[in-house]
């Protein structure tokens, strides 16, 4: 009988972390904006770190209609970029290690998202996270949902269709 | 095209290209008419959205259409004072070609005493072929 032990700690860690890092890494929107992503188990937190390029209006001061779409945008598709490729890491398919653009999944394509503005966005940081309705074979519906001092009060949220890539095109 | 010396358009253009982000990427104010914007986003390597294909991010493409949406709404001869997006969907038909700048145009075709209705759709170089389209309702404060 035999029992095979769990992985150490650091080993899971570092595969998903570094998984993370060549999903997001090497976008320029994203280093543009100033978006890091927090991982707590394979559930992503977006942040978006302010700075006040950001600004769209300096006289209340708020942040650009544009950037809280952009941020809202960027969620999902890293959300369904990371679903996608946590599964492929955590079954073995494909190594952390040697993750990069010519082994990287495709990332799907925003067909189309609607975002509702529902107050202000402030002069600082932002979060958000995106929930997947559905996600087929070549659609996923997503919904995103921003906030900044309280969870529970978004200050934007979205809801956005994407293509997924076909498997010949991965 | 407009008369480079009309009022309105310079007016637009100093207030719209001061504001930090349409600063940051580099927004052109090309024309303003009665609710109606025209306007540019150049080509930045930093705006890329996917380094395998190097096609800018949707994000940028929704800033330059919401800004053009927003001036749309300030140029309607109701004259708001300021307004601020309630509602935007932006609709991709293509990815666009990279190396192009993007041009938008919005027309508010209606406006209430507290709502505008915007149109956009933004274009490269094949400017038969919209990248993107959006709808937009704005709030108007006079």
């Amino acid at each position: 009988m035999t029992h095979t032990r769990p992985e150490p700690v650091q080993v899971v860690k570092q595969r998903r972390d570094a998984a993370l890092k060549a999903l997001v890494d090497g976008i320029p929107y994203v280093t543009f904006l100033g978006i890091a992503f927090e991982r707590h188990g394979d559930e992503l937190t977006t942040v978006l770190n302010y700075k006040d390029d950001l600004i769209g209006n300096p006289t209340l001061p708020a942040l650009h209609g544009g950037v809280t779409a952009a941020f809202l945008e960027t969620t999902a598709l890293i959300e369904l970029g990371w679903q996608h490729l946590w599964s492929e890491i955590e079954s073995g398919r494909l190594d952390a290690e040697t993750l990069g653009p010519a082994t990287l999944p495709r990332m799907p394509k925003t067909i189309d998202i609607t975002v509702d503005y529902l107050r202000t966005g402030l002069p600082r940081d932002a979060y958000a996270r995106a929930h997947v309705n559905r996600s087929g074979r070549r659609y996923a519906s997503v919904r995103i949902e921003a906030w900044q001092d309280n969870r529970q009060r978004p200050f934007a949220q979205a809801t956005g269709h994407f293509l997924m890539p076909t498997p010949s095109e991965e | 095209m407009t008369d480079p010396e009309d009022p309105r358009r310079a007016l637009a253009r100093q207030f719209i290209e001061a504001l930090p982000h349409c600063k940051a990427l580099g927004l052109m104010v090309d024309d303003v008419q009665d609710g109606f914007a025209a306007m540019s986003m150049p080509w930045n390597d930093m705006l890329v959205g996917d380094p395998t294909t190097v096609v800018i991010h949707g994000g940028a493409v929704s800033s330059l259409m919401d800004t053009c949406s927003g001036t749309a709404v300030i140029a309607h001869p109701r004259g708001p004072t300021s307004t601020a997006t309630l509602d935007l969907r932006i609709d991709y038909m293509r990815p666009a070609t990279p190396g192009q700048s993007i041009t938008a145009e919005a027309t508010c075709y209606h406006m209430t005493r507290t709502v505008a209705f915007v149109r956009a759709v933004a274009t490269d170089d094949d400017s038969d072929n919209p990248v993107a389209t959006a709808t937009g309702a704005f709030t108007v404060k006079t």
